[in-house]
């Protein structure tokens, strides 16, 4: 069953994403294939697959990001309405820095490791409002850190991202991108490098912000449990196509085999205990047939 | 079926059994990997073209001076400073008559052949080094690496004429001295690579079945690190041959009356205001053989490139 | 505790440096005793008496066991005794001093026309994968290091001096203008700017402008090859996805953020450059006849002046590890990633 949203009052909207990259012997690799994904304001969409599914790319493609050497195809990408396909670059780094905001893996590579982490959210600061003072971005900057529970925001401020801890950087980089309001987040796989308790505090402070501020969230993530808790609703993704879309409240009853093999996979504390069932790969899944059984 | 549509078949059937993702043999493996290699090697016009240029290179140093061709050394005073073009020398002759183009076909072989012998000799002392460095560890890396680190930080031309100097001129003072400053680089690169595989998995299973080190450094360490140092030696076969040059510029490489390139380019700076032939078609010469090596072994470098699975 | 690790870091490097330095010295060493020439015969000729030829040996310290020999040997380098120059008499220090600043002057302006060619293009390579401008910097790369400086600096002067009369000839300066000017800072042209005398200037310019470019292309070539390099590696990196998401327009992103990262590296890399530029002077001075160390060494060695030779060797040999072991320090100083 896939839920629909109401395409005049979406957030995002991506129709028929195609995205390929050229491969060693002049043939086209297609990462993405045929993506078609609406997210509404405030809501959360988690997108779910293994490596290689292209869910990271489908993310990045929104916020264009997308490698030099990459070729993008759609039909549409819209965020707020507007077209982002024909948007000159300027614009679009403009209305991503103001509107979106992205956080990654590993903080220790997403942020710039030679500068400090108080300059760094100096300069999102700037560029968001750039009439503000020294002085009163500062303040805004170490009220941002307190917000996701820092509790010595001078102290990071003036610290490399290589000083921090991963928990800690993933935290600032939610100051950095989710403090000022955003209307739309990417997530990717931003607790996956994290240990399990450390993962669920900095869950605990994203969904604070999101919540505060109503903006909506791309969750990207190869963990479909976690997603499925956390998420509105979640897109499963396997070779570069979207299998199945559903409710998260309803993906015990999802029908495509690949997302039923994937849940079945998850061990339970209150199922059976005993082997895991193996995963039996359907070449069919790679089809373009229609993944909506509807 | 006709002749050709056999042989194609044949062919056919061949690149599959090279090609085949599951080899039956050691053979097999490693001969498709040396096709896939090769095919990717050519498939580059840049490096096909380094290629193309060598093979003419080794191909007129073997056969070249057997072609009938003036003499190189000897002196027709007559003919002097013809230029390019002239009846009989086809790149002119230089301020003692000597044709240039059977100059440069005689020194095809010389430059060559000291590059050759450099890298002959530098290389394994180089990967003996290093490896040896790498696999042991302990005091022997310690030591052997301060060595080589210490051998690193010369300046190389410089210390290659001081030596060049001191030996007298010549050819095999020349490549000696010109070794004794290449060795550290390939000994470095080789200690990196056994670092590299020695703590790999299949090493440990190995030594397990009761490979003794010796064994396991020359059957499986020493073979791996060879891909990365031939496309390094290719890479350095361009420097080796504009010092060889230098060497014989300065007059201490091969001595007159031999064609040494370096040398005849140092020779027409004399006559370089009448004559600019004799000094200029020798660089190009060197030019176009340092560029050939630089364009294969950046080709090389892409083909062994461990990225392309294989 | 600081204090301690830091101290011990500096005498870690200090020894580097003295067993690199002690390396070089025992090489030098080596060579002056494996030279063809008896070097008694090359002081007294080949007359000498038996009695004449023990003495100067004696007196040369020839007939001490090779460890005193080569503890004398260091202890007159340290005291910046070189030895006699066969060719002028000199002590072989005097002759360096006089000469090595024709050289310095030569490699700082190959150096600068280096940074200022080559950085920018290698930047604009990175940025502009796979398009012209990149493979424009990858043939100007290939060329530099397949082409004989040697060679090209006497096409140069062909073309541009004997063809165009662009540029001055052979030599720092026309002869008429030799010695007009008081050499303070050992470069003729800041010298003659700061003298006011205008004309030896611009005659001393173009004659340093066409050796300056052939050294220049070399560290063009260079320079651009290992910026574009590092440019390459820094925007692959993730932090400047982020930094592009945060809405950091282009030029900022390169020049800011990914040039930021490598400007450590690029800092050493122009050091080694400058230290292979030194080198390269050796083949290029004497096309030129510029009167620097380099043609100073060729000379002593086509004249078999082993004392000059060596010192030669000695004082590049120890300028190139010093510029070679100063990068790693330049490395630990300034990357706060090494630092803490």
């Amino acid at each position: 069953m896939e839920t629909d949203v109401n395409t005049a009052s979406a957030l995002c909207e991506i129709d028929r994403l195609g995205i390929a990259f050229p491969g060693p012997d002049q043939q086209w690799r297609h990462a993405v294939r045929d993506v078609s994904l609406t997210l509404a304001p405030g809501e959360r969409l988690g997108i779910v697959g293994e490596s290689g599914s292209g869910k990271s790319l489908t993310g990045r493609a929104l916020l264009g990001l997308l490698p030099p050497n990459a070729r993008m195809s759609a039909q549409a990408l819209r965020f707020d309405g507007r077209d982002l396909l024909a948007m000159p670059q300027p614009e679009r780094r403009r209305l991503c820095g103001r509107e979106m905001g992205m956080i990654l893996q590993d903080p220790k590579y997403s942020l710039n490791p030679v500068m400090t982490v108080g300059r760094q959210m100096r300069e999102a600061c700037a560029l968001r409002s750039p009439g503000m003072v020294r002085r009163e971005m500062d303040e805004q900057i170490l009220a941002a850190l307190a917000a996701v529970h820092i509790r010595d925001p001078k102290r990071v401020a003036a610290s490399y991202p290589h000083e921090l801890s991963g928990g800690m950087g993933q935290r600032v980089m939610i100051a950095m991108m989710v403090s000022n309001g955003p209307r739309l987040l990417v997530a990717d796989e931003p607790t996956s490098a994290l240990d399990v308790l450390v993962a669920m505090q900095v869950l605990d402070v994203l969904d604070d912000m999101i919540a505060r501020h109503g903006t909506g969230l791309i969750f990207i993530s190869h963990d479909l449990p976690l997603v499925g808790a956390f998420c509105d609703r979640v897109a499963v993704m396997y070779a570069g196509r979207v299998l199945e879309t559903c409710a998260a409240r309803e993906l015990n009853q999802a029908r495509h085999p690949y997302t039923r093999a994937l849940l079945a996979a998850s061990p339970t504390l209150s199922g059976q205990p005993g082997p895991l069932p193996v995963m039996q790969r359907d070449p069919a899944w790679l089809e373009s047939a229609d993944g909506d059984p509807a | 079926m006709t002749a050709s549509t056999t042989r194609l078949a044949r062919s056919a059937s061949y690149r599959a059994w090279l090609l085949s993702p599951e080899p039956a043999s050691r053979a097999q493996a490693a001969l498709g990997q040396a096709y896939r290699r090769w095919r990717r090697l050519v498939s580059n016009p840049l490096s096909l073209c380094g290629l193309v240029v060598l093979a003419l290179l080794v191909l007129v140093a073997l056969i070249g001076p057997l072609l009938p061709m003036p003499d190189p050394t000897i002196q027709v005073l007559a003919d002097r400073l013809l230029p390019p073009g002239s009846p009989g020398h086809w790149l002119g002759t230089d301020q003692l008559g000597r044709d240039i183009l059977s100059r440069l076909v005689h020194g095809a072989r010389l430059t060559l052949a000291i590059a050759v012998l450099v890298v002959v000799v530098v290389v394994p002392i180089g990967m003996l080094i290093g490896t040896a460095a790498g696999f042991f560890g302990g005091w022997v890396d310690r030591v052997l690496m301060r060595v080589t680190d210490i051998a690193l930080a010369f300046p190389k031309i410089v210390l290659a004429l001081a030596l060049a100097a001191a030996l007298g001129p010549g050819v095999f003072n020349a490549v000696i001295a010109i070794s004794i400053t290449a060795w550290p680089a390939y000994a470095r690169l080789a200690r990196a690579e056994t670092l590299r595989w020695t703590q790999a998995d299949f090493i440990h299973a190995a030594r397990m079945q009761g490979a003794s080190r010796l064994r396991l450094l020359t059957r499986y360490i020493m073979p791996l690190c060879a891909s990365s140092v031939i496309v390094r030696a290719t890479l350095d076969m361009a420097g080796i041959i504009l010092s060889v040059a230098g060497l014989g510029f300065l007059g201490l490489g091969a001595q007159p009356p031999s064609p040494e390139w370096g040398y005849m380019v140092a020779s027409g700076r004399n006559v370089l205001l009448d004559a600019w032939w004799v000094s200029t078609l020798p660089g190009l010469a060197i030019l176009a053989v340092s560029l050939a090596f630089n364009l294969l072994g950046d080709g090389l470098r892409d083909a062994f490139d461990p990225r392309h699975g294989d | 505790m600081r204090l301690w690790q830091g101290g011990v870091r500096l005498a870690g490097w200090v020894l580097t440096l003295a067993t690199t330095f002690a390396g070089l010295l025992a090489v030098t060493f080596f060579i002056g005793r494996k030279v063809p020439i008896d070097p008694v015969l090359a002081v007294l000729g080949d007359r000498a008496s038996a009695s004449a030829y023990a003495a100067a040996r004696a007196q040369m310290g020839l007939d001490q066991p090779l460890a005193t020999q080569f503890y004398f040997y260091v202890r007159d380098v340290l005291h910046g005794k070189l030895g006699t120059s066969l060719l002028t008499a000199n002590p072989v220090i005097d002759d360096i001093l006089r000469v090595f600043p024709a050289t310095l002057e030569l490699a700082t302006l190959a150096t600068i026309i280096g940074i200022l060619i080559g950085v920018p293009l290698g930047v604009a390579a990175a940025r502009r994968h796979n398009s012209a401008i990149d493979h424009v910097a990858r043939f100007v790369g290939l060329i530099g290091s397949s082409m004989p400086v040697f060679w090209l600096g006497m096409v140069g002067l062909l073309v541009f001096y004997v063809r165009l009369h662009w540029v001055g000839g052979p030599g720092r300066v026309d002869p008429a203008y030799d010695d007009m000017v008081d050499m303070r800072t050992g470069s003729l042209l800041i010298d003659a700017a700061l003298a006011g005398e205008w004309e030896v200037f611009f005659n001393a310019f173009s004659h340093i402008v066409l050796p300056a470019l052939i050294l220049g292309y070399y560290s063009v070539a260079y320079l651009s090859r290992m910026t574009r390099a590092f440019m390459l590696e820094q925007l692959s990196q993730e932090y400047i996805a982020t930094a592009r998401v945060k809405g950091v327009p282009e030029w900022r992103v390169v020049w800011r953020h990914a040039f930021g990262n490598i400007a450590v590296p690029l800092l050493t890399i122009i050091a080694l450059t400058y230290s292979n530029l030194l080198e390269g002077s050796v083949l290029t001075e004497i096309v030129f006849a510029w009167p620097g160390i380099g043609s100073y060494l060729t000379g002593a060695l086509l004249n078999a002046d082993m004392s000059a030779v060596l010192g030669c060797t000695l004082v590049i040999g120890a300028l190139f590890i010093l510029i070679n072991l100063l990068t790693d320090v330049l490395y630990r100083i300034f990357d706060p990633r090494v630092r803490t």
